[in-house]
């Protein structure tokens, strides 16, 4: 079982978690070329070892979070907000 | 075999004399009992029929590796298969029976297939699916489907029982800073150090009973031990096997609660299933004795030489008078000697022919032995045995049985979920644990240590070494070197029988032999994965604890490698059987998933709904009269609401709080209509694309306030919509100034519908100027009161295509909100609505919900292409005229109406063309319903080309599963009030 540690929650189960995805994605304007946005939704990197990915603490505080995950071993490096303004309060609380 | 009960051996419980029955007729065994002992004590030599050849099969162990005495414990919906009697408590009233044979494990007519055996022979299976040659050369496998079935019934394990199960389970959590597997030498040791150093420990034990193999010895008092640990407040779990590691030091357990006990308390779970998370695990799960592989070793009477020890010193029971132990290594001499003391003849074979070994000579050894064959079939008569330097049969020894230790295999298995492969180590013949990444560490004689000072300094390093990688000391340590015996052991895996046609087991329960492992290598399967897939070596419910290193063995030297090169299988969980009941824990039946009720639910019931599930929720379905159907109601009540008013607990929808200054801008990106020029006090209807261009959701917003907005989402993706809005906010758009908050259990809603409408709730408000045609234009909206100055929201939208409102209070006020309004709708002839006549209505008016929008429909296909602006850029606006979604022949959506109007059809019927009836069709039909108001059946769904295509055209209705077919027209999706007049009234 990967256990997540939430900045606002702390460390849980990740049952209480949904997956989000690929967390480096740079989504293109909402006017951007159908182009671009084909290359953002469907092109996807198959990383083995860590990887940037969202998690969504939604039985939880409802934060979307930044998860660097190894997808070979499960081990868990960072846990951030996904939102700026949340990881400078996160960071300011430390 | 003669086994018998020995006066002064065992620790069993002598005042207390259990009755049990074994294959119908009655035995006594004694508390503390095993169900095997007990048979043991019975001198019952056959406890099973083995898998394939049906040999009979007695019990080769005394624990969790068992792979003979598998039997069948208790009957009817109790009945509980492929249980290790050597693993099962006795308990007063117990009933078992021996598998796999018929009438029964004596005389059993599947016999016949130890005759046979060269057509059971490795892979078997697979070549029976391929068709059998040379009858079906090419031909497809009809033999194997006419035979099958008696395949099935002659090659099974037991029968579980089809009944329900009337016992109930449990799923429980627990945390800690140190989780010890066994109970050990090593596993003590661990725990009690690291309870001294203040750590919170759990101790884990299979058995009933702490000790390990200490159990086994003769004077082992186990009392002492437990006080010990309990007054360092340490948890003991006994009866409870971890049965698999899993990330982040968590360790799944099973509990046996109440398997030991005659006649449990109801209220008591019969298994819990524990979730540990734990901060490090130390693994003492010891090591399981090997067999030998040589001709006939499966007779009844062939055991461990280790379990022979446990069932005379922990059970009482000697399990043989003549006696005949075959090894390669040190570990059976303290038990050779013990059981000849205990009465028994003992003859010592040894494999080796230069050793020294103490004892007091009470017994014979004889250097340079090993057994060659078995005569008997039922019970062993007598012991062929050779020269290990020349095989062939040397000589003949009577004996009743033959004790086996091929060496020892320590348990990676725990690990090895980890992903940790072992490595081989040639000195002790065995695979030891690798170091884990993880906080993982492995003690005593799983990490090889055969003694038992070696396992208990092992367990103090275990916990140093856990100390220091919890950051806790930083103190040096060292474990023992792997081995402990005086003497080296001699690699000994099999004796190769010189005949042809032998029965030299490697995995009993499956009944794989050493010529299935050779018959493998010559068909091409060299790797270990597939040797045990294709002769299912290590794949019964022991997993291979016996006999896979043996199997192993085999392919190597066939391979001409070294063990190492060939590699093992990996180890998954679960260690030990888990049952099916425990994974499902509380969560049966009603309790399966959550259920979701609205505020006004009983008061709903209370007024004779009858209620239906969707999704999660409960909803009325349809509210009878009398004696009135489904059908008769719905119909009732539909047009009730077309002439005058209904009412309809609509709370189900999911509703969103979007506030803040920039929730305007927000709700331009993701609806694909245009927000911007939505005044307060107005609701639009919205429609929301995912990224890709297909329709997720719809629903209304409502615009309460300048920056405040009321958002209702359908039932079935509330929480979809919900997240995703806080994704968008969170991960893309940060610098939108927007909050949104989930308030679906906050408000209760009904939906006032039909030509009264107006009326009826004019009567219910305060103020009776607010619902006035002026005042709540269609999509007005109004923050006002009910009478009692209750607070309330009135939004003028229709669903059902006739003039409609809904209308929200909090839920605490929902029953006197439906108090109130029933009681007016009453005065209007009007009615209460289930979700069945809401359907009907909202297939009449063409609107679409989640049986159209399925997640494979874009807006176009919708037929919504006004609700996409082309003023502005959405969520979804840039990919949904994409490739495939631009072509012409999409399925559009359409309605349906039978050629022949007195015909119905069903939603999932398949629209064709009229010569063409075939596949997918060009169309399929979503919803149907009975028209009050047309008076016939209609239906919603897709045809490729839609309505301009098909207009004038008889197409058919295939329906294939319900052996149905009609003939169909398209018609447009508005089927009542296509202008949308009623609306506007
Ligand atoms: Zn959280």
């Amino acid at each position: 079982m990967i256990r997540i540690n939430c900045p606002y929650c702390g460390e849980r189960d990740h049952s209480e978690f949904s997956y989000g995805g690929d967390a480096t994605i740079n989504y293109p304007s909402l006017d951007a070329s159908e182009k671009e946005w084909t290359r953002a939704i469907f092109f996807r990197k198959n990383i083995k070892g860590f990887q940037f990915e969202t998690w969504h603490h939604s039985n939880g505080c409802r934060m979307w979070l930044v998860v660097e995950r190894s997808t070979v071993t499960h081990e868990i490096k960072s846990v951030k907000p996904c939102h700026p303004d949340l990881q400078k309060v996160v960071e300011n609380n430390k | 075999m003669k086994a018998k009960r020995l006066d002064n051996y065992g620790k069993i419980n002598r005042d207390k004399i259990l009755s049990f029955r074994w294959d119908k007729k009655n035995y006594t065994g004694f508390e503390g009992d095993t169900l095997a002992s007990a048979l043991l004590a019975n001198n019952i030599g056959i406890v099973g029929r083995s898998f394939k050849y049906h040999r009979p099969r007695g019990i080769f162990s005394s624990g969790v590796e068992e792979s003979g005495a598998l039997v069948t414990i208790g009957s009817k919906d109790r009945r509980d298969p492929n249980v290790r009697a050597t693993t099962q408590e006795l308990y007063n009233g117990l009933e078992a029976s021996g598998q796999n044979a018929f009438p029964n494990v004596n005389f059993d007519l599947g016999g016949i297939n130890n005759y046979l055996g060269r057509f059971f022979s490795a892979g078997f299976y697979y070549k029976t699916f391929m068709g059998i040659p040379p009858f079906e050369w090419g031909r497809g496998t009809a033999i194997w489907m006419f035979f099958e079935k008696f395949i099935r019934k002659a090659a099974g394990m037991g029968s579980a029982s089809v009944l329900p199960d009337p016992d109930s389970y449990e799923h429980a959590h627990d945390f800690c800073d140190l989780i010890v597997v066994g109970s050990g030498p090593s596993g003590v040791a661990a725990a009690i150090e690291a309870a001294e150093k203040k750590l919170d420990v759990i101790l884990v034990e299979q058995d009933n009973l702490v000790g390990g193999d200490q159990l086994a010895e003769n004077d082992f008092d186990n009392s002492q031990i437990k006080n010990q640990l309990e007054n360092l407040g340490i948890k003991i779990m006994t009866r409870t096997t971890a049965f698999g590691l899993y990330d982040n030091c968590v360790v799944g357990l099973l509990e046996r609660v109440t398997d030991h006990i005659s006649a449990p308390k109801v209220n008591i779970p019969r298994q819990r299933f524990w979730t540990i998370r734990a901060k490090h695990i130390i693994v003492g799960a010891g090591a399981i004795e090997r067999h030998i592989a040589f001709n006939n070793n499966d007779i009844p009477g062939v055991m461990t030489v280790n379990a022979s020890k446990h069932y005379l010193n922990r059970y009482g029971v000697l399990t043989g008078k003549r006696i005949a132990i075959a090894t390669n290594n040190d570990s059976v001499y303290e038990t050779a000697q013990q059981l000849s003391e205990a009465g028994a003849n003992v003859t010592v074979l040894d494999s080796r022919t230069n050793f020294e070994i103490e004892t007091n000579k009470s017994f014979e050894i004889r250097k340079g032995c090993v057994p060659y064959n078995i005569n008997g079939s039922k019970k062993i008569v007598s012991l062929d045995i050779s020269k290990s330097e020349n095989i062939n049969k040397s000589e003949t020894i009577n004996c009743d049985q033959v004790l086996l230790s091929g060496g020892w295999s320590p348990a990676v298995h725990l690990l090895s979920h980890r992903g940790v492969k072992p490595k081989w180590d040639y000195s002790n013949a065995c695979f030891l644990p690798s170091d884990s990444k993880e906080n993982i560490t492995m003690v005593g004689s799983s990490r090889g240590l055969w003694n038992k000072n070696d396992c208990i300094a092992s367990g103090i390093a275990g916990t140093t070494d856990a100390l220091n990688r919890l950051g806790i000391s930083k103190t040096n340590y060292f474990f023992p070197k792997p081995g402990g015996w005086k003497n080296p052991i001699q690699p000994l895996y099999e004796v190769k029988y010189k005949k042809s046609r032998s029965k030299s087991f490697v995995d009993y329960q499956h009944d794989v032999t050493t010529d299935d492992v050779r018959l493998a290598h010559r068909e091409g399967f060299i790797s270990v994965e597939h040797l045990k897939r294709y002769t299912t070596l290590g794949m019964a419910n022991d997993q291979g604890k016996m006999g896979n290193i043996i199997g192993l063995s085999l392919m190597a030297e066939l391979l001409n490698k070294e063990i190492p090169e060939v590699g093992t299988t990996v180890f998954r969980p679960p260690y030990t059987p888990v049952s099916i009941g425990a994974l499902s824990g509380r969560n049966v039946g009603k309790h399966f998933r959550p259920l979701r009720v609205t505020p006004m639910h009983q008061w709903n019931i209370d007024h004779g709904a009858k209620m239906i599930e969707v999704g999660l929720y409960q909803r009325p379905w349809y509210y009878p009269k009398e004696n009135e159907t489904l059908s008769d109601s719905c119909i009732r009540e539909a047009s009730t609401v077309r002439k005058t008013v209904g009412i309809c607990d609509i709370t189900s929808l999911g509703k969103i709080a979007i506030q803040g200054p920039d929730s305007t801008e927000f709700l331009n990106r993701i609806y694909s209509n245009s927000f911007s020029k939505l005044q307060v006090g107005k609701a639009r209807y919205g429609i929301m694309l995912r990224d890709d261009g297909i329709v997720m959701d719809d629903g209304t917003s409502w615009r309460l306030a300048e920056n405040e907005y009321f958002m209702t989402t359908s039932t079935g993706e509330a929480a979809k919509v919900m997240s995703w809005l806080e994704e968008l906010l969170q991960t893309r758009w940060t610098d939108l100034n927007v909050n949104v908050t989930s308030v679906s259990e906050q408000w209760a809603g009904v939906s006032v519908a039909g030509p009264k409408s107006r009326e009826v709730l004019n009567n219910c408000v305060d103020d009776s100027l607010v619902v006035t045609n002026n005042n709540l234009p269609f999509m007005g909206v109004t923050s006002t009161f009910l009478k009692g100055n209750i607070p309330c929201r009135i939004a003028r939208i229709s669903f059902s295509g006739e003039l409609a409102f809904e209308v929200y209070v909090k839920s605490d006020f929902a029953n006197t909100m439906m108090d109130l309004i029933w009681e007016n709708a009453k005065k209007y002839d009007g009615c209460l609505y289930g979700l069945e006549a809401l359907g009907a209505l909202r297939v009449e008016k063409g609107h679409v919900t989640a049986a159209e929008l399925d997640g494979r429909v874009t807006i176009d296909d919708a037929g919504l292409s006004k609700m996409a602006s082309t003023k502005k850029s959405y969520i979804g606006s840039a990919m949904r005229k994409r490739g495939v979604l631009k072509n012409n022949d999409r399925e559009i959506l359409v309605g349906f109406f039978p050629t022949n109007l007195k015909e119905t059809f069903n939603a999932g019927t398949i629209v064709c063309e009229k010569n063409n009836i075939k596949g997918q069709g060009i169309g399929r039909i979503t919803s149907v319903t009975y028209s009050p108001e047309l008076g016939h059946w209609i239906g919603l769904g897709f045809v490729k080309g839609g309505l301009d295509k098909w207009k004038d055209t008889n197409l058919v209705g295939a329906d294939p599963v319900r052996n149905k077919q009609m003939n169909l027209k398209v018609v447009s999706p508005h089927m009542v009030d296509p202008k949308g007049e009623r609306m506007y009234a």
